[in-house]
């Protein structure tokens, strides 16, 4: 009897020792947080493809360690995109294995709100390969109480190796303002990464003189738009810009654009600088006439080391990477440069080290992090649809056009 | 005046649309009482068909020896058939899942059909997930955007006439079919008293069968159009075509035919017109706030019946 119920409490026992295997002093562990299903995937894929490519290069180690990688997805098939949930959970699972040194991820700003503040409590080195949303990183720019309540131990894990919204939301509209546009009608997504972006390119407008027609946040959740084009089109703008991604109904909004007969440009941030974008919106939709923007330099454009990355995945997958995977090739190289700085298995040593970069010759350029943890990288492209693709169409440098300096 | 004009004209297309779907609710709901919230998502899997067939058959008007080859004809008798398909697709499913799910329960206490609709809608949409995959699909333009009012006033499409042209001739043959055929007499008498019904010789599984197999077609002619209205289809799209089209069959008081009518057009000019005048991000909440609203004041709809017992 005795026995009978003595069993399951030693089998329990036998399982916790199990779980509680000494951790192994030459392994480290990197993870990834990125949207794995709905329409986000393609990007996450390359995104992925390019961690991967970085960690192999390295032989699989760092320094005096062994490098392991997890691909952890942080949306849901029902949902079609991240979660709140999903993100959380992968955040404290990574919290709670002593390997993990650190986190690359998130795809999104919104994402991003849920985990940092986890992983700050752990001192966990979280590296973003695509979060743009000012908030996250830069005080006085975003929500009252940003960034400060992403990091409830005062210190900082938080680093970005995009540029941040306060360059592209500006720097668009003095774009737009150098193309002769006069008149722009503004539309958002309601959430964190599109409205920021849309309001700051309000901002912009106001201040350099192009009339604001309208500003409207739209449900991303809405089927069709096609009584709001109708009310864009009576207003009469020569473009209209949309701070949103292809996941919050950018192929759609272009659609009914196209269909409510609206002649002017449209001007989307790189949320939508996707292949899925151009195939959901339709390519004829977008047919030299949708300008997109995209904080650093798109694949066919990178030189040195970045144009060697491209040219090897090229050779890898058989195809060209989408935009953002040479972001996280190099998010996965500062990892492990800040892992063979530090040298000791030790996750504030780790954090430290990679906020100590300041001059990281990657595949990006020259670079390094900032007090907030943000690049120092400060170049922005402006890409057209042409023929159903992406096609280059110029460099904006923040630093270069002095009069445009984002910098408040 | 014009962007008024064009801003009701968008809000009767979008109405149509609702009502079409909103009249598969009310047809069972009038006939067993049940509150089908599977209906959404048989639209979506009708819409993933068309989209197959669609692909399949390498129409759409972007490639070369699709529907430019066949020239305008030939992309009606193209629709009319997507519509016929889809439309026997969705009928004999709601049949299958009539006789396989909600039959055996047909005596059970109301709440037990009812969740189960709400089972059955869970595995519609994840057939769909199957189906489509995750992510939005573009449905292809069979039709082109030219403008046939002309000029750059008022913008009315082929594919807003395609619309009209399907669900006008769609609710007109619905009306006569109840109003004067021996079977629609047979779905109003079933409606009004089962049991009487039963007893003067009709055979009620016969009847909801068929009911169940017209607001199914009607879901799939559905399907087809919102394809090839909209433009983009996704396995989640069931869920708010479904609330919208409910809140219509309610609106109009559910279980009335013209009621379900009258509901969806209300929603749709509803809805455009807080786009328009009051703002893109309120249209939901108007339109519920709208329903409450009425439903306060007129609790069995604007064309419903009065009856005693609904609480």
């Amino acid at each position: 009897m005795t026995a009978r119920i003595a069993a399951p409490f030693l089998y329990a026992a036998l399982l916790v020792l199990a779980g509680c295997r000494p951790a192994d002093p030459t392994l480290v562990k990197i993870v990834s947080s990125l949207p794995r299903t709905g329409s986000a995937k393609q990007q996450s894929d390359t995104i992925v493809g390019g961690i991967r490519m970085a960690i192999e290069e390295a032989g699989g180690t760092a320094g005096p360690f062994r490098v392991e990688y997890l691909d952890l997805d942080d949306s849901t098939a029902a949902a079609g995109q991240w979660t709140s949930e999903a993100e959380a959970a992968n955040a404290r699972r990574a919290l709670q294995d002593p390997d993990v040194v650190a986190y690359i991820g998130t795809f999104n700003s919104g994402a991003a709100k849920v985990s940092m503040p986890i992983l700050n409590l752990g001192d966990l080195l979280m590296i973003s390969p695509a979060n743009t949303a000012v908030g996250l990183t830069k005080p006085g720019l975003g929500a009252p109480g940003e960034p400060e309540v992403y990091r409830p131990t005062g210190r900082l894990n938080y680093t970005r190796v995009v540029p941040a919204d306060d360059l592209q939301g500006p720097l668009s509209a003095d774009w737009a303002k150098q193309r002769g546009v006069k008149k722009v009608y503004i539309l958002d997504d309601s959430e964190v990464y599109g409205k920021g972006i849309a309001d700051l390119f309000d901002e912009r407008c106001r201040e350099i003189g192009i009339e604001v027609l309208g500003h409207d946040s739209i449900d991303a959740k809405a089927q069709e738009f096609k009584s709001l084009m109708a009310s864009v089109k009576a207003a009469h703008p020569d473009l209209v810009y949309f701070g949103g991604t292809t996941q919050s109904k950018g192929g759609q909004l272009a659609k009914d654009m196209a269909s409510a007969g609206i002649q002017a440009m449209l001007m989307v941030p790189d949320g939508c600088r996707e292949q899925v974008f151009i195939d959901s919106a339709g390519a004829a939709n977008l047919e030299g006439r949708c300008y997109v923007t995209f904080g650093g330099l798109p694949p066919e454009k990178l030189t040195g080391k970045g144009a060697e990355f491209v040219e090897r995945y090229r050779k890898k997958h058989g195809e060209l990477p989408e935009a953002y995977a040479v972001y996280g090739y190099e998010a996965a190289c500062v990892a492990l440069a800040a892992i063979r700085d530090a040298g000791v298995k030790d996750r504030r040593a780790i954090a430290d080290a990679a906020l100590a970069l300041d001059d990281f010759d990657g595949a990006l350029g020259r670079w390094g992090f900032d007090k907030n943890g943000d690049t120092t990288m400060q170049t922005l492209t402006v890409s057209v649809v042409k023929g159903g693709k992406f096609e280059f169409e110029e460099i904006l440098d923040a630093n270069a056009v002095g009069e445009a300096s984002p910098v408040r | 005046m014009q962007f008024f004009l064009q801003q009701c004209l968008i809000g009767l297309t979008n109405g149509a649309l609702v009502a079409l779907v909103a009249l598969g609710y009310t047809m069972v709901y009038g006939i067993i009482g049940l509150i089908n919230f599977a209906h959404g998502d048989l639209i979506m899997l009708g819409a993933c068909l068309a989209l197959s067939l669609v692909t399949a058959l390498g129409l759409g008007l972007g490639d070369a020896g699709g529907m430019a080859a066949v020239g305008p004809a030939g992309s009606w008798l193209g629709i009319g058939v997507l519509v016929a398909v889809c439309g026997l697709f969705c009928g004999g499913l709601n049949v299958a899942v009539d006789r396989i799910v909600y039959k055996p329960l047909r005596n059970a206490p109301k709440l037990a059909p009812l969740v189960s609709a709400i089972g059955v809608s869970f595995i519609f949409m994840n057939a769909g997930l199957f189906w489509l995959g995750p992510a939005d699909r573009s449905f292809p333009e069979l039709l082109p955007a030219t403008n046939l009012l002309g000029g750059d006033g008022l913008q009315f499409t082929w594919k807003d006439l395609l619309v009209l042209v399907v669900v006008v001739p769609l609710m007109a043959a619905l009306s006569v079919f109840v109003r004067a055929t021996k079977l629609g007499k047979a779905m109003r008498a079933v409606s009004q008293d089962t049991t009487a019904a039963a007893l003067v010789g009709i055979d009620v599984d016969r009847v909801i069968a068929a009911t169940f197999f017209i607001g199914g077609f009607l879901g799939g002619a559905a399907s087809v159009i919102y394809g090839l209205y909209i433009n983009t289809i996704g396995f989640q799209m069931g869920f708010q075509n479904g609330l919208y089209a409910f809140t219509a069959a309610v609106l109009g008081g559910i279980g009335s035919i013209p009621g379900a009518v009258v509901g969806g057009l209300v929603i749709g000019l509803v809805r455009a017109l807080s786009s328009a005048y009051v703002g893109e991000r309120w249209t939901g909440a108007i339109v519920f706030a709208i329903l409450i609203v009425i439903l306060v004041f007129r609790p069995e709809g604007l064309l419903g019946r009065r009856t005693k017992e609904k609480v």
